[in-house]
């Protein structure tokens, strides 16, 4: 069994991001990068099952410039097999990636996909989604639950959507994203970053794949949230009803 | 140009995803409680973390002391110096040495299951009446068939209450260095008594308490290295500890060179913020120049400790500096804070606090000093007294 796994490089969710001034982006300086949360969990379940036994191999892809080989060289040392690093300096939308890795797929042939159900840096949430489109196979997203068939050609997915939990199965081979309740990813351990060094990462450059790498969704302008305005302190419930009533709105 | 490698960068991101989750949001409890859990060590010990430079066939990583400094490093970075303390008086002081020196036996039964956090270590050496003068210590081993009965008393012991095993500093021989071995000695050994925990005034996370030993029994075969070869070895693990404790005073000076300058933007007086004053901008600015050297000695320090150069002058330089600046330092970035420098709720104090155990611990400031005059052609010349 093979499972392909993503690995996306993301800025940190803990750091206070800022603006550039002309708004073509965020102020990259300083900044500190790490494996998109949601990805992790992904390549924790697919270790997982691959710890249950089967002999699976796990193979981590990531799309980026020669920075991006880090966040990969992280899922091989949370114990993924190997490494497909397509390099690709250019900023890409969903539907590039899903093209990318629709190829990627072609070659590597997996049993299964899995990934993060959105990256925490532009929560687009589609490319899974459009992978699955690109291939003509069926999706489980936002899973909090995988439970493999006995014969490992299909999968019970429980999935979070609105209202409460949702039990499907797919056949193999399908495309599945990991919820954030799926599993808690494991920390990366010192013999594992050790033994990291020594696997493959096989870089591919983008422009091999024949893929129009030209983004679909054309980014305009990036803006902060406008800053809260104080808040005001009133003297007794009445007045704070009145003030829900007149002023907000809300009830 | 830094000195770590992409190895050391994705241990230091997978160490600090374990230290946001697990040990910031309760550093404070344990501070309050006087002692870390035995839990954390079992929860470092898991990924390897605490067997960074321990050999690979006793549980370890056999890594150099860079990845200890990334440990260091990312453990200060939870606000409260004890953690690091407590974590790296096992790992490092109470079990390298029996690592590097001890019998295959030893390290099966001590260096695996401390490397796997299920075994907790302390090492022992200081005395009430022998600190600096680790040459005086009187705790007397005495050989009764394939034993030692250990008698003697150590205080200022880091890790003391929760260890389970205490590598001692024992006189086996007569008096002076030369006398002097490094045996382990379990906590549950028949006449092995801890004290209560001591009351210090910093570094609380981490416990501290004082031995004792009435005719206590431990077999002869826990000596770690040569009988009456311990002085040497106390020396040896001397550099990564004193190492260990400028990396810390480096880190807790950053931490606390933060927190001002982050008080400064906030804060209001005359209005404007605290760093629209001139004075408040100077003095941060000396306290980060100051924070740089101190890191820059260390480093070149480590750099040749890890060749495998001599660099006894440049580790004690650097553990002089970085622990006498950490002082400044940290009355530097306390005095923006104006009277809540003194308020237990704000974290400047407790690190304050905390900076006064560096010129001492692990030799002091003036121990230092002698090394580095020994070291540099400063004694009188034979004959010259």
């Amino acid at each position: 069994m093979k499972i392909l796994v993503t690995s996306k490089r993301v800025t940190d969710p803990d750091m206070k991001i800022k603006v550039k001034a002309d708004g073509t982006g965020i102020v990259t300086d300083g900044m500190n990068y790490k494996v998109n949360p949601f990805d992790e969990i992904a390549i924790e379940e697919a270790l997982r099952i691959k710890e249950k036994g089967g002999g699976a191999e796990v193979v981590v892809v990531g799309i980026g410039g020669k920075d991006a080989a880090l966040e990969i060289r992280s899922g091989l040392a949370m114990g993924a097999d190997r490494g497909i690093h397509v390099l690709c300096e250019q900023a890409v939308d969903s539907s590039v990636v899903a093209q990318i890795l629709a190829k990627v797929y072609e070659t590597e042939k997996p049993d299964f996909v899995i990934m993060g159900k959105q990256a925490v840096d532009d929560d687009s949430n589609q490319a899974a989604q459009m992978l699955a489109g690109a291939l003509g196979v069926p999706q489980a997203c936002f899973a909090s639950k995988v439970e493999l068939a006995g014969d490992a050609k299909s999968a019970r997915v429980t999935r979070e959507v609105d209202g409460g939990l949702e039990t499907i199965e797919v056949t193999f081979p399908a495309v599945l994203t990991a919820d954030l309740r799926l599993n808690e990813p494991r920390y990366a351990s010192l013999p594992g970053i050790m033994k990291a060094k020594k696997k493959k990462i096989d870089e591919i450059p983008v422009a091999s794949l024949g893929v129009d790498t030209n983004p679909r969704v054309k980014f305009v302008k990036m803006t902060e949230p406008p800053t809260r305005k104080a808040g005001v302190k009133v003297a007794d419930v009445p007045t704070l009803v009145q003030k829900l009533k007149e002023e907000a709105k809300v009830i | 140009m830094t000195p770590f490698l992409q190895e050391h960068e994705m241990f230091r991101r997978s160490l600090r995803e374990l230290v946001g989750r697990e040990i910031a949001p309760h550093a404070l409890e344990w501070e309050a409680a006087g002692a870390l859990p035995r839990e954390l060590f079992r929860k470092l010990g898991e990924p390897g973390f605490l067997g960074v430079r321990l050999s690979e066939a006793h549980g370890g990583s056999g890594l150099d002391f860079w990845s200890t400094a990334v440990l260091v490093q990312e453990l200060v970075r939870c606000g409260s110096i004890g953690v690091a303390v407590s974590v790296l008086a096992h790992a490092e002081f109470a079990t390298k040495v029996i690592d590097r020196a001890g019998t295959d036996e030893l390290k099966e039964l001590f260096v695996g299951p401390a490397a796997a956090g299920e075994r907790i270590g302390a090492l022992a050496v200081t005395e009430p009446d022998a600190g600096s003068d680790v040459g005086a210590i009187r705790t007397r081993a005495v050989r009764d068939g394939g034993d030692y009965v250990v008698n003697g008393t150590k205080t200022f012991i880091t890790n003391g209450s929760i260890a389970d095993f205490a590598t001692t500093a024992v006189r086996t021989g007569g008096p002076g260095h030369r006398g002097i071995s490094l045996v382990v000695i379990p906590t549950d050994a028949p006449g092995f008594r801890k004290s209560q925990r001591l009351r210090k005034i910093g570094c609380h996370a981490s416990d501290t308490a004082e031995l004792s030993f009435e005719d206590c029994r431990v077999p002869a075969r826990y000596l770690v290295g040569p009988e009456h070869g311990g002085f040497k070895l106390i020396m040896q693990g001397f550099e990564g500890e004193r190492l260990v404790l400028a990396l810390i005073c480096c880190q807790q000076m950053r931490l606390m060179w933060e927190e001002a300058r982050r008080y400064g933007h906030e804060r209001k007086a005359f209005g404007q913020p605290l760093l629209g004053f001139q004075v408040w901008r100077h003095r941060l600015a000396d306290a980060l120049t100051s924070i740089e050297a101190a890191e820059a000695l260390t480093y070149r320090a480590i750099d040749l400790y890890v060749r495998g150069e001599p660099c006894n002058q440049e580790i004690s330089m650097a553990k002089l500096f970085a622990a006498e600046a950490s002082v400044g330092v940290a009355h530097g970035c306390a005095q923006i804070f104006g009277g809540n420098r003194y308020m237990e709720e704000y974290a400047i104090g407790r690190l304050q606090r905390d900076s006064l155990a560096f010129s001492v611990g692990a030799g002091t400031s003036e121990v230092m000093r002698e090394i580095i005059a020994r070291t540099s052609g400063l004694e009188p010349r034979e004959g010259a007294r």
